[in-house]
Order: structure tokens, then C-alpha cells, then sequence
């Protein structure tokens, strides 16, 4: 059914710029994967081979059980929702619902069952007979929507589709979006670089990196064991801190600063030791050792982030407003939630 | 929006003047001086003119020469803005395609744009010459005895060709630039809705290229009823007497040719009204079926 499989699929542009650089991917039947990365990771042109919209360089791409490379976008069996919807703007929504079924050769009574359902399903019967123009966003953004499930395809392509939608709309259409693709059971790839996004729809996230796959995993795997620096900077708000640290034995030490001493064995020499801000806390005793120069705060209402410096180093900290503070605090780091990476290949060493 | 005031009420007209008075100048004039002159008989040696209220028009309305003018123009007009169009909107479907050397192909289709009319007659004329174009040779390979200026159909096919031949390239232009102004990833949508290209063209982008496709037309009717006045006085020859004429040749043939200023006025003032009724029937019954985004 709507298993994809991505073996070695590369994607060479002219003159030799490689965006994507051998990715292997296996997506199970139902489940929805979001590519997330920073842009130009290559994300995008991934999803749109995927499609069909790019050719394959090099590689294979396997929708259901058939090698789809050659095959053109109509015979793929898939549909794809795009960031600016890209509805047919002379249609109807009616018409904009029924374009794919007509021309695969649905008969009438099908195509009429099938509109109603999507519609009555994303609450669009009173605009079918409007044209696009006269929606707004978040109504298009619907039929968009609408125009890939009558279809019943193997796969739904999502390319940043909330991306043109203001913060509000954007989070009760995720939710949206999660709970349809829940219902109909449909295999759904999903490209964004927004990573909250990426963390509140996936079942597995994929991070993308210079054409490259950093890191598989669901999102808690990926929060609480990232592989790499990137990942780490790139998946959770606020970024978790790294820093630059010398291990030597138990001992950890950030310039003369020893921020812990509870070091895994195998660890040694100069790491990046990455800290969540939220694993940072203000110190009970005033002789933890570690003291954060307050640089500037941020209210989040229920959070606060203190921004500052130790030993020179940038960290940010995630505590209760209501603690007391002052221009120099003595801080605690939680010594079971430290992650530690190789200082110069930034991947991750510990467990 | 923001809109602006002027501190004087005067500025804005001193503003207009200068399109006012040309159109003043160069139109309300000369179609007041038209409309007051189809009305009276001119002495052809210029020494004075008589009223003879609707006799002129009484005149060309019974002359079955202007029918038969009347009727090429017709014929000409649909199959020039028809072949012009239709041949333009291939050719800009195909170059929308090409990925290599796009710009060497673009401005080859467009610099024949550059050629003036009257050369552009003048190019058709040596082209289907008796003795010497090449296409009257390759008609004759075809045993086709083409006399451009002598037989009215051979003209006639010769100053269509040489008309479309001249239209193409401004055609082109617009219809290029209408097809990349259709968003992108409408056509790739439709292309995993919609497996057949050929389907997909008629379905999506057609319509999407109404806009420009009825501005075009209004252009395209304009020029093959008007603007190839040169291309039609070079193919005759000056012997418009046996070949196919336009109404708008025929007007300047019988004014100036033929002395007749009182005639040509009143072909003119017909012409008017064709030119106002066809406005009308465009704006109000073709741009009501066009889709605008």
C-alpha cells in the first residue's frame, strides 16, 4: 500500500551542485514522517522527487510495491499539498475537488460522493461553489487539503503547507492535519523547517542537513538523544546550549569553571557539552561553583529565559519567573541530562 | 491605498493637456472634419463643395465594390488574428519549454517584430514575386500557378501569410509572458492531477491565459483591420483595381486616388461605427467570459 521506500537517492543539479547526497529512507504504511531542516538542506527537492516534480539523478524510489522513478506525477498515486496551495483559480472549489478524479476516469456519482465527504470532512459545503479568490487563507489551505484526500492516494506530500498561514491558524490546522491523517490511516511525508511543527505532527522525524540525513527518530528520541550538534541546535526552543568543555576523568570543566563531575567513561579530552536550557537551574546553596553573568531576560509568561555568560560562554537557562534573581547567579545543571559531542565531528559520544 | 490631493484644482488638468490636446488634435478633429465632409460632394480640382446630405453614404452603401471590400476585410481580419494567435500561442508553448539556449530562440521569434509594416509587404511582395520568390517557385513545384498581384485569391493568400508572418512575434511576447506569469506550482499540481499534457494545456493553463489571450485579440483585430494598410499597398502594386483591398485602403484609394473626399469621408464615418460597435460587442460579451485573477 503506501509503504515508500528511498534507496541511495541522489540529486545532482549542473555544474555539479549535489543538494541531495544519497539518502536512505523507509517509510511504513500509515506513518507520517516530517523532513525538517534548515533551507536549502535539500528537503524540498527530496518530497518533489518523491513526487515526480524532479527527476531522480541517481538511486530508487518505491511507492507501494512499484519502482516509481520513471513514472510521471499522475501515476504515482500520490498528492501533495503545496505552500501556497496552488488551487486551479478558474474552478469551483467543487471543480478544484473534482479536476484529479475527472481526468482519472472516476465515475460521476463517485467523484460527486467523494467531494461531499472531503468537504463535509474539512467543513467546506457552503464554499463549494465559490471560486478561490473569494476564500481566505485558511479556507484554501482546506481545499487544498480536500483536493489530495478525494483522490485516496497512497501517500500525501505536504511542502510547507502552513508556512503562508498566520500563528494562530497555523497551530489549529496542524492539529487538523495530524487528526485527518490519523482517520484515514494514509502515509504522509511532510517538509517543514519550522522544528515545533516538525515535533508536534511526526510519528518519525528525519533531519536534513546539507543534503544529508543527520538524525532518524521520534520526536522525544530525537530532543532528548540528538546525534549531532546540528540537531541539537536545530530541534527544540529555546536552542539547547553547547559548549566547549574539557573531560578529564569524572571532572567537567568549561574554562576553569568545573560545571559537573559526573563524566560517562570513554569520555575524555576536549567535547561540546550540550545542556536544554530547562535542565539548567538557579543553584539551592550559593557555593555551586558555577556563576551565570545575566546578560538579558526574557518573559514568556509561564518561563522565563535568562540569558548570560559562564566563563564567557553563552548559555541560556528556563526557569520559573517567580525565582528571585540578580546580576550574577549561581546555577545547577542537571548531571544525568548532559549530552556530549565530539568537539570537532559534532557527532554525539555519549550512550 | 493612499491617495493623493492636489493643492490646486488646476494641476490635474494642466497635467492631462498634453494628451488632451493630441487627442484633440490628431482625432476629435479630424473625425469632426470627416463626419462634416461625408456630407457634401467635393469639387475634385478643390473649388468648393456642395451638401448633399446622405448621398454619399447612399453611394458606397450601393456599390457592390465596397461590399466586396467589406467582405476581405472581414475574411482577412478572422484568418490573420486566427492564424496570428494560434501560431504565436504554439510557438510560446514550445519556447516556454526549452531550457537550453532560451534566449537565442526568444529573440529570434521576436525580432521580426522590428520590421515596419510597408517592409514587411515589401519582403511578401519579393517572396511571392511572379518571377522571382521563392514561394511562387515552390508553389509551382506543387503545380500551383501563383500571380500575386494579378490573381485577387494568390494576393490575397500572400497578404494573409505576410500579416501573420508579421504579427507572430508581438504575439509571442505576450502569450510568453502571460504562461510564466501562471504560478508554478499550478501546473505542477496539475500535472499529478492530470496525466495527459495535451488535456492539462486546455484545462489549466488555457483559461489561466484568457486574460492575455482577449487583450491579444483586441490587438490582433485592431492590426489586421488598420494597421496593414502598407502591407496591402505594397502587394497591390498600386493596382488595387483587381486585387483584394482592406476598407481602410480603400478609403485612402478613393480619397486620394480617386479624388472622391466626400466618398472616402463617408467610408470613414462607416468605419467608425464598426470600430465602436466591435468595442462594445468585445468589452461587454468577450471580457465578461474571461476569468481575471
Amino acid at each position: 500500500m503506501g509503504r515508500i521506500h528511498l534507496e541511495a537517492v541522489r540529486k545532482t543539479y549542473a555544474g555539479n551542485l549535489e543538494v541531495v547526497k544519497g539518502v536512505d529512507l523507509d517509510i511504513a504504511d500509515g506513518e507520517f514522517i516530517v523532513l525538517v531542516g534548515p533551507s536549502g538542506c535539500g528537503k524540498s527537492t527530496l518530497l518533489r522527487m518523491i513526487a515526480g516534480l524532479e527527476t531522480i539523478t541517481s538511486g530508487t524510489i518505491t511507492i507501494g510495491e512499484r519502482v516509481v522513478n520513471k513514472l510521471d506525477p499522475a501515476d504515482r498515486n500520490i498528492a501533495m499539498v503545496f505552500q501556497n496551495y496552488a488551487l486551479y483559480p478558474h474552478m469551483s472549489v467543487y471543480e478544484n475537488l473534482a479536476y484529479g478524479l475527472r481526468n482519472h476516469g472516476t465515475p460521476k456519482s463517485e467523484i460527486e460522493a467523494r467531494v461531499q465527504e472531503a468537504a463535509r470532512m474539512l467543513q467546506l459545503e457552503p464554499y463549494l461553489t465559490r471560486k478561490p479568490r473569494a476564500l481566505s487563507g485558511g479556507q484554501r489551505q482546506r481545499v487544498a487539503m480536500g483536493r489530495a484526500i478525494v483522490r485516496k492516494p497512497d501517500a500525501f506530500l505536504f511542502d510547507e503547507p502552513l508556512s503562508n498561514l498566520d500563528a494562530k491558524l497555523r497551530v489549529s490546522m496542524r492539529g487538523e492535519i495530524r487528526q485527518l491523517q490519523r482517520r484515514l490511516g494514509t502515509t504522509a511525508v511532510y517538509v517543514t523547517h519550522d522544528q515545533l511543527e516538525a515535533m508536534t505532527l511526526a510519528d518519525r522525524l528525519v533531519v536534513l542537513n546539507g543534503g544529508q540525513i543527520e538524525q532518524i527518530g521520534t520526536p522525544l528520541e530525537v530532543y532528548h538523544a540528538p546525534a549531532s550538534t546540528f540537531v541539537a541546535g536545530f530541534i527544540g526552543s529555546p536552542a539547547m546550549n553547547l559548549l566547549p568543555a574539557e573531560v578529564s576523568g569524572q571532572d567537567i570543566r568549561v574554562g576553569q569553571t568545573r560545571v559537573a563531575s559526573c563524566a560517562p567513561e570513554g569520555i575524555a579530552g576536549a567535547v561540546t557539552l550540550g545542556v536544554r536550557p530547562e535542565d539548567v537551574t538557579l543553584a539551592r546553596d550559593a557555593s555551586s561553583g558555577v556563576s551565570l553573568k545575566i546578560s538579558y531576560i526574557e518573559e514568556l509568561g509561564a518561563q522565563r529565559l535568562v540569558h548570560g555568560t559562564v566563563e564567557g560562554q553563552q548559555l541560556t537557562m528556563a526557569i520559573s519567573p517567580s525565582e528571585p534573581l540578580s546580576d550574577t547567579v549561581e546555577i545547577a545543571i542537571a548531571s544525568d541530562k548532559l549530552h556530549f559531542f565530539g568537539s570537532d565531528s559534532g557527532a554525539r559520544l555519549n550512550r | 491605498m493612499k491617495r493623493v490631493q492636489f493643492q490646486s484644482r488646476w494641476v490635474p488638468y494642466v497635467l492631462l493637456l498634453p494628451q488632451l490636446t493630441i487627442v484633440c488634435l490628431f482625432f476629435l478633429w479630424p473625425a469632426g472634419e470627416a463626419i462634416r465632409s461625408s456630407f457634401y460632394l467635393e469639387d475634385p480640382f478643390g473649388f468648393g463643395s456642395t451638401f448633399v446630405g446622405l448621398d454619399n453614404f447612399k453611394t458606397i452603401l450601393s456599390d457592390p465594390e465596397y461590399f466586396k471590400a467589406a467582405a476581405f476585410t472581414a475574411v482577412f481580419t478572422f484568418l490573420v488574428a486566427f492564424f496570428a494567435l494560434s501560431l504565436s500561442l504554439l510557438l510560446a508553448v514550445k519556447a516556454d519549454k526549452v531550457v537550453k539556449g532560451a534566449t537565442v530562440y526568444k529573440t529570434l521569434i521576436i525580432w521580426v517584430y522590428a520590421v515596419a509594416p510597408p517592409v514587411t509587404g515589401l519582403i511578401g511582395a519579393m517572396l511571392f514575386d511572379v518571377n522571382i520568390g521563392p514561394f511562387t517557385h515552390l508553389a509551382h513545384d506543387f503545380g500551383w500557378d501563383m500571380r500575386v498581384g494579378v490573381n485577387y485569391y494568390d494576393t490575397a493568400f500572400a497578404m494573409v501569410v505576410a500579416a501573420v508572418w508579421n504579427q507572430i512575434p508581438i504575439n509571442f511576447i505576450y502569450f510568453l509572458s502571460g504562461l510564466q506569469s501562471i504560478p508554478k506550482a499550478v501546473q505542477e499540481a496539475a500535472s499529478i492531477d492530470c496525466r495527459s499534457s495535451f488535456k492539462r494545456f486546455w484545462t489549466v493553463t488555457f483559461p489561466l491565459l484568457a486574460p492575455t489571450g482577449f487583450f491579444m485579440l483586441v490587438i490582433n483585430i485592431t492590426y489586421a483591420m488598420f494597421d496593414t494598410f502598407g502591407l496591402v499597398d505594397v502587394m497591390t502594386k498600386n493596382e488595387p483595381a483587381n486585387n483584394p483591398v482592406t476598407l481602410v485602403y480603400k478609403v485612402y484609394a478613393d480619397g486620394f486616388r480617386g479624388n472622391d473626399l466626400g466618398g472616402s469621408s463617408a467610408q470613414s464615418v462607416v468605419l467608425m461605427i464598426v470600430v465602436f460597435a466591435l468595442t462594445i460587442v468585445q468589452f461587454r460579451f468577450v471580457e465578461r467570459r474571461v476569468h481575471y485573477n
